[in-house]
């Protein structure tokens, strides 16, 4: 376990991050325990993706930060207003949290319809005005006398984002939020969510293991593996860094390799980049630390693309 | 003739004891639900032991408590001038605790099919616990508070054991249809036994239907969402 300095009161108010995590636990995961000791930091109105493998506690990370988790140490602090920390026994129960939270599977309240749901998280102080506009601003307000039955699993997504952003709260939490999507649909709301913030300003946490929505979501990433922090930084620049290699490559993306096959001597890799499958010859020594399933950057050098694993 | 006292006594102790019922049901199954007190298994077994004991246990034991010469009922006596033993209260409380298990069982079994991050989305939303039950919990549990209603009621109209134990079956006081009933057979009035086993027979059958009828519709309503 490690030990867990006080907070750091003394330090000015001008310097201090809008965010501040930090958080230690015990996962019980299928493969065993597993230690989770996480920080990180974040700026108001920032971007930050969570990405990682599943089982790396992304989602616990947001279920600590609303509180629906408990933990062995941490500390919380947003805005200057602390929510968690364990060496004083602060513990702000979730509905004292200022947090919008974005589940994976939505859970809408299937007995109110949509425009009901966003009044119910509408608190005293609020102004009533954002519930019309919020359901301009995601295309709701044909459907929002329906009930979510009646919905697709798109537009049941674009009210659970207009719900948890009803109360603006000051923090957006959103749990693989378009996994349950297609690739067409989720790259739609995405758009919504990016006229969300761009309307907003919401500090915004994404967990999401889709590389390309981590990439276009969020202007900072922290990579977790195995419950800790492996790399972070700018997402451009975590995803992006030209290397040595191939310092002028003219051009780079990313995505997942789908398929190997073998063909005239060659490997024929086949990577999911976005919506679109781009196929690379390699030789049998660049394939040997390749697998189906692995993030991969595909650089196009003088016609000649390379393949080379992410995280 | 048939005497209708004892059917609207019957009624009246159903409609009562279904009011209350209702009432602490709630929080007993939302405290069943969602507690993680250990103990609260004990708790569970307690609440449904009347569903496998005979009714005749349960009335023998309450009879005991009641009674004014010792114990609690003394104690009601004494202070309160309370009796329970053979009086219409003391029925409403037996049956408190015999049809207790027909309310709590589906009302904790609704809480529990209710997927998880319903309940954490309104937290989240800043909404306290009460807001929570209220506003989101019970409005989709509503089959089974239904349900746990129904049960109730007809659990306590189709009570006999115990009320034959501690009511004693004093006309207009505690002598309920079913006790009327065996009063008849007793005195080999098959005819008027007849009409009290037809109307408790008709109304058992209506709210078994009408239960299934629940059942159905929230079955349709299910695979809705």
């Amino acid at each position: 376990m490690t030990t867990t300095d006080p907070a750091p009161d003394n330090i000015a108010a001008v310097s201090r991050p809008f965010l501040q995590f930090k958080a230690t636990k015990t996962l019980h995961t299928t493969s065993g325990p597993q230690l989770l000791d996480v920080r990180f930091e974040l700026a108001k109105g920032g971007k930050l993706a969570i990405y990682g493998p599943s089982g790396a506690g992304k989602t616990t990370l947001l279920r600590i930060l609303s509180g629906l988790t408990t933990v062995t140490t941490g500390y919380i602090e947003v805005d200057g207003e602390v929510w968690l920390d364990t060496t004083r026994r602060i513990d702000l129960p979730t509905r004292r949290r200022s947090i919008g939270f974005v589940f994976q599977d939505f859970a809408l309240f299937p007995h109110l319809t949509v425009r009901q749901q966003l009044e119910y998280a509408l608190h005293k102080t609020t102004d009533g005005k954002i519930v019309p506009e919020l359901l301009a601003l995601m295309e709701l307000e044909t459907l929002q006398h329906l009930r979510p039955a009646l919905l697709s699993s798109g537009q049941q997504q674009r009210v659970a984002l207009a719900r948890a952003i009803a109360r603006q709260p000051q923090l957006l939490l959103l749990d693989e939020p378009f996994s349950a999507l297609d690739d067409e649909m989720r790259y739609k709301l995405q758009e919504y969510l990016l006229k969300i913030h761009r309307h907003y300003k919401l500090t915004t946490l994404l967990v999401s293991h889709h590389l390309p929505e981590v990439l276009r979501l969020s202007d900072k990433v922290i990579v977790l593996e195995k419950g800790s922090v492996s790399r972070e930084g700018a997402s451009s620049a975590l995803f992006f860094a030209p290397s040595q290699d191939h310092a002028s490559a003219p051009f780079t993306t990313v995505g997942e390799i789908t398929a190997i096959a073998f063909s005239e001597g060659n490997y024929i890799i086949t990577v999911l980049c976005a919506d679109t499958f781009i196929n690379v010859a390699l030789t049998a020594a660049q394939t040997a630390h390749l697998q189906i399933g692995k993030k991969v950057q595909v650089t196009s050098n003088d016609f000649h693309p390379v393949i080379s694993p992410l995280v | 003739m048939i005497d209708w006292q004892p059917l609207w006594l019957s009624l009246r102790l159903a409609l009562i004891t279904t009011t209350i019922l209702l009432l602490l049901a709630i929080p007993l199954g939302y405290w069943l639900a969602y507690s993680r007190q250990r103990w609260k298994i004990a708790a569970e077994a307690v609440i449904s032991l009347p569903m496998v004991l005979p009714p005749t246990v349960l009335g023998f034991y309450l009879l005991l408590a009641f009674s004014p010469s010792q114990g609690f009922g003394r104690w009601l006596d004494h202070h309160f001038n309370i009796r329970l033993a053979f009086t219409f209260p003391g029925l409403v409380i037996a049956s408190l605790f015999y049809s207790l298990p027909f309310t709590v069982n589906p009302i904790v079994a609704g809480f529990r099919t209710l997927p998880a991050d319903l309940r954490n989305a309104s937290r989240t939303l800043g909404k306290s616990d009460w807001s929570t039950l209220v506003r989101i919990l019970l409005p989709n549990i509503r089959a089974s508070l239904i349900t746990g209603a129904v049960l109730s009621f007809a659990h306590t109209i189709g009570e006999f054991g115990v009320v034959m134990m501690i009511g004693g079956g004093i006309p207009g006081q505690t002598r309920v249809a079913s006790v009327a009933l065996y009063d008849e057979v007793q005195s080999m009035n098959n005819g008027a036994a007849n009409r009290y086993a037809l109307v408790l027979l008709a109304f058992s059958f209506i709210i078994l239907l009408l239960v299934y009828a629940i059942n159905q519709q929230t079955g349709k309503s299910k695979t809705m969402l």
